[in-house]
């Protein structure tokens, strides 16, 4: 990301503190984190002291310090969803993919998270794959729903095995 | 169309929408909300367009994505103007059939009827099905027919009529007494008199004043204020402008999470849209009232709805909450007067303006008048979004509007009021609810999830799940919240992993109480809640985890044992292929070979139940 | 002047005051981990719980961010005081078994045993008097909370070295627990919880290394102090 693109973004909401938390997400929304560089320079240009914008960053789900992978998996353990087995679920896609929540796949493929509710709660168990919901989860639906997020590799892979 | 600056001018062109839209034309409205997304709605609304594309040929057949309707269950939605006929289910190759039949012959698709569970009778109106008939949708109705970013389709149904009315018939004391008449009480948790807020607000010394709306809402097993923000983001609005002139503030913030972001998109637009037309910016509808409105985004804090922490991050800071010795009313966001409701509280404010307190306050119980809507969701066959009088009673609720329990289970309890609340048991079903009631018997109201629980779920591990949650949002400030949740999470660990004892209930009891009575906000106030409630409802249940080392719901999982009854197996493999850690061996019968009977390996089982899940003919056993 | 009473007794504050400050200063103890005059009221270790009754009804609060009002009664030893603060020392003692000034307290208190789990490679007490002193007093910016719930720490940002830190060793003073150490060796101070190692400037008169040149240096900037200003150390200058 270029200073002339943080720039327009700090431009958007305006160069004062309580501008901090939107252009935090801005950036977090087009990097999928925050890149060490980028939080100098908005801290350089809003005004604000490092140690407080890393302790922004690092309070709020939304941010992360972290590279994350091409896909965010997202599991819902809301208490509708829990009930009714969101832990298997999320277990499960632990042992699909070698990784447990907040961390990324070797190949960058997948992020794990687990989100405290997703307000699905109809449709739970929920688990949403970059925004997109797949509700009435269970563990067996997890290799299937995968699949289509793959890498073309693992893909070829896993429609070999099924 | 410009700037309105009249209520007359407001009327005209309200006429003109009205005069646009022929009653008796067929129309088509597709559930938008996000429960129908999870089952596929998009896909449908596109099988529509085409269709409508082919076959409609200019006969003026409209189509309209709404919010959501509630019946999240069932979903994807579709329910046929005028005559309001409700299909469910409803697939993308279901549209040619709908459109051919229904809407071109007046023909009913019997297969996409909601059926009657118990008669088996088909039911064709929306308004027949036993969900919608004993709910009350006085705030919620209208989600299900207006299109969330045409404000037309609000302004058609009545929409800133309150606005005209209070902003040209009544002085803002008369509004404050209105609402305070009507007795509003807060829908996001609390319950405190709404009206009485906004005096004290208005009633504050300070030039600059502020409203919010809360719409951060993070109950988990909520999702009203979603589906009211997507679905009808103008009440919400409507709300708040009536607000903020009764109080006497020109700006007004709305709060919200970043993982609803189609409510982040909604409200967007209706703000866009009321801007343009007048009803939002300087000199409203020419009044000589001036209000605007700006979106704050949350970053995914349960702690920052909490009123001090939501403003603390509005600020810019992190979102922590502060003491309270001074009320937000007085000294709130950046130390001037500000009021907070949450969204179905503003939603509220239209309704009560617009028909009179006279008229709210027979809905309802003493203490608690009008409506509130639920988030009816666990162990429960109808799914959804409610809204009820106050005063029902959790059975017809759970049995009238949920249809009762899925698969012949019994109820054990539900769960009201979020992290805060706590768990009602089975033999107070007959409970009406209202705010004080439910404080009553250990819950809370909270911002109305209610999660139904049956027999197959533990109490302990429910507990357990509250204070892993509470302890991950706290914001970690105060000794007593930060340390009380995590080490009451961790005995609750101990007891649902074979290694409790009876002392850990004294010691629960006490973190609990320290935790609420020595915490600074509401987060910590109610945080041991879903734990107390437990143990005062469900003790034998946890006793049944120290002493007997046995979970009765079958649910913790470091006490259970599985095990293949060997006469019951049939040698097919399926669970040998399920097991991720291959501690189940056997020989798969063929018509060549004669097989072995399945055999689980205690020591390698990890019991993640999936050859369970797996098995076809009940052979494995849980104990 | 404004009147209150603590434990019955007749005591006055001045606008702007909090209880715990007003009450030590007439001869109460309170315990007390996370308040510093120096700096604002946090609140954040709860220990300083007191019993408040204002307008007839008690509510029970930390002293330190209870601004003194007229005619409210504070109870510091009150059954139900006493009894939080016992959870609350064994919740401390918990986090930090080893250290003295928490066992001593606990003992005062009557807290004899702890009955949670030991935890692993933990020291701090989270009263983040290290950071506010960093902040308001020094002006550094150096160290603040990160995370959240009890994942909670105090750590300077991105957890590496405190690039913002001057080494003056304020947060070494405060401390409560005595878990920030500083070590000097030849011209070099190190803050060893925070990383930061810098050099120290030798005065010119006694020859002996006094500070970080970098916190010198910062200070002359702010105060617009002259260039020569800190070449004699405080001692020499008399």
């Amino acid at each position: 990301m270029t200073q002339s693109e943080i720039e327009a973004i700090i431009e958007r909401y305006g160069r004062k503190e309580s501008s901090i938390l939107s252009i935090l997400q801005d950036i977090q929304t087009r990097e999928k984190y925050l890149p060490r560089e980028a939080l100098e320079y908005v801290g350089e240009k809003l005004q604000i002291p490092l140690n407080k914008i890393y302790r922004i960053a690092t309070f709020y789900r939304a941010l992360s310090l972290m590279p994350r992978g091409r896909h965010e998996v997202c599991v819902c353990m809301g208490t509708a969803c829990h009930v009714r087995g969101a832990q298997r679920v999320l277990d499960q896609l632990k042992l699909e993919l070698g990784i447990a929540p907040g961390e990324t796949t070797k190949d960058l493929n997948f992020t794990l998270e687990t989100v405290n509710c997703l307000g699905v709660c109809a449709a739970g168990p929920v688990v949403a794959i970059d925004g997109q919901y797949f509700g009435k989860m269970n563990p067996t639906k997890v290799e299937g729903t995968l699949k289509q997020f793959r890498s073309d590799k693992k893909k070829e892979a896993a429609d070999g095995k099924a | 169309m410009g700037r309105l600056s009249s209520p007359q001018e407001l009327e005209k062109y309200r006429e003109g929408i009205r005069r646009r839209r022929d009653p008796h034309q067929a129309f088509i409205t597709v559930c938008g909300g996000t429960g129908c997304h999870a089952s596929g709605c998009h896909a449908v609304v596109d099988a529509f367009k085409k269709v409508i594309q082919e076959k409609a040929k200019g006969n003026g057949v409209g189509l309209r994505v709404t919010g959501c309707h509630g019946f999240c269950e069932r979903g994807p939605l579709v329910v046929l103007h005028p005559q309001k006929v409700l299909y469910q289910r409803v697939k993308p190759e279901d549209a040619p059939k709908i459109f051919e039949e229904t809407v071109l012959n007046g023909k009913i698709v019997e297969s996409l009827l909601y059926e009657h569970p118990t008669t088996g009778e088909k039911i064709v109106s929306e308004e027949e099905v036993p969900f919608y008939k004993k709910q009350m949708r006085i705030i919620f109705g209208n989600n299900g027919s207006i299109d969330p970013a045409q404000i037309e389709d609000y302004l058609a149904v009545g929409g800133y009529q309150a606005l005209c009315k209070a902003l040209f018939s009544m002085k803002p004391e008369e509004v404050i007494r209105e609402v305070k008449k009507a007795n509003l009480r807060g829908r996001g948790g609390g319950g405190f008199p709404a009206g009485l807020k906004w005096e004290q607000c208005r009633n504050a010394p300070g030039e600059i004043k502020y409203v919010i709306c809360n719409a951060d809402e993070g109950d988990p097993g909520a999702y009203m204020d979603r589906s009211l923000l997507e679905g009808n983001p103008h009440s919400v609005l409507e709300g708040m402008i009536i607000g903020a002139y009764a109080i006497g503030a020109h700006e007004g913030y709305v709060f919200v999470r970043h993982e609803y972001p189609l409510a982040v998109v909604n409200i967007g637009i209706a703000i866009q849209q009321a801007r343009e037309l007048g009803l939002l910016g300087k000199e409203i509808l020419g009044s000589g009232f001036s209000f605007d409105v700006q979106i704050s985004r949350g970053g995914g804090a349960f702690v920052a709805g909490e009123s001090t922490a939501l403003m603390a991050t509005i600020e810019g800071n992190v979102g922590e909450p502060r003491a309270k010795h001074i009320h937000t009313v007085i000294s709130g966001l950046w130390d001037r007067p500000t009021n907070l409701n949450n969204v179905e509280t503003w939603a509220n404010v239209p309704l009560i303006i617009d028909r009179g307190a006279d008229w709210y306050t027979q809905i309802g119980t003493e203490g608690s008048k009008g409506t509130k809507i639920f988030s009816l969701v666990g162990k429960v066959n109808n799914t959804g979004l409610v809204e009820v009088p106050m005063g029902i009673t959790l059975r017809e609720i759970v049995y009238d509007i949920g249809g009762g329990i899925p698969g012949g289970k019994k109820l054990k309890a539900v769960q009201t009021g979020g992290p805060s609340g706590g768990c009602i048991p089975e033999s107070l079903i007959d409970l009406p609810v209202d705010f004080d009631r439910l404080t009553e018997v250990g819950s809370m109201m909270g911002s109305g999830g209610m999660i139904v629980m049956d027999e197959s779920t533990c109490m302990v591990d429910v507990a357990k799940y509250f204070m892993n949650f509470l302890k991950d949002e706290s914001c970690g400030k105060c000794t007593s919240c930060r340390e009380g949740t995590r080490r009451m999470h961790e005995i609750l660990m101990e007891i649902t992993e074979g290694r409790g004892t009876l002392d850990h209930l004294d010691l629960l009891e006490e973190l609990g109480w320290v935790t609420a009575e020595a915490s600074l906000c509401a987060l910590g106030g109610t945080a041991p809640n879903p734990v107390l409630s437990t143990l005062r409802y469900f003790r034998d249940e946890y006793k049944e985890h120290i002493l007997n080392k046995r979970c009765p719901a079958k649910v913790c999982r470091a006490l259970l044992k599985y095990r293949i009854l060997s006469d019951v197996c049939t040698m097919c493999g399926r669970c040998a292929k399920a097991c991720p850690v291959e501690a189940i061996s056997g020989k798969v019968k063929t018509k060549k070979e004669k097989g072995i009977p399945f055999k689980i390996d205690e020591q390698k089982c990890i019991k993640c139940g999936m050859c369970f899940e797996s098995c076809k003919f009940e052979a494995i056993e849980v104990q | 002047m404004i009147p209150i009473t603590i434990d019955g007794q007749p005591v006055e504050g001045k606008e702007g005051e909090n209880i715990l400050q007003v009450a030590l200063d007439a001869g109460f103890d309170i315990p007390h981990l996370c308040y510093n005059e120096n700096v604002k009221p946090y609140g954040a270790c709860r220990l300083c719980l007191v019993e408040v009754v204002r307008r007839g009804r008690s509510r029970m609060t930390t002293a330190c961010t209870y601004p003194v009002m007229e005619g409210i009664e504070v109870l510091t030893q009150s059954e139900k005081v006493l009894r939080a603060r016992r959870m609350i020392m064994e919740l401390i003692l918990a986090m930090c078994p080893g250290d003295k000034l928490i066992q001593d307290m606990a003992k005062q208190m009557g807290v004899e045993q702890v009955r949670f789990k030991k935890d692993d490679n933990k020291d701090c007490i989270l009263c983040g008097l290290c950071a506010r002193v960093c902040d308001e007093v020094v002006g550094a910016h150096a160290i603040s909370f990160a995370f959240r719930g009890d994942r909670r720490e105090m750590v300077p940002p991105f957890l590496g070295e405190a690039m913002n830190c001057i080494a003056c060793g304020a947060c070494v003073v405060v401390c409560p627990v005595d878990v920030i150490r500083m070590k000097e060796e030849g011209d070099e101070r190190t803050i060893i919880r925070w990383k930061r190692t810098l050099k120290m400037k030798q005065c010119k008169v006694c020859g002996n290394y006094f500070a970080p040149w970098f916190q010198l240096e910062k200070f002359k900037e702010r105060a617009k102090l002259p260039k020569d200003f800190f070449d004699v150390c405080f001692t020499c200058r008399g």
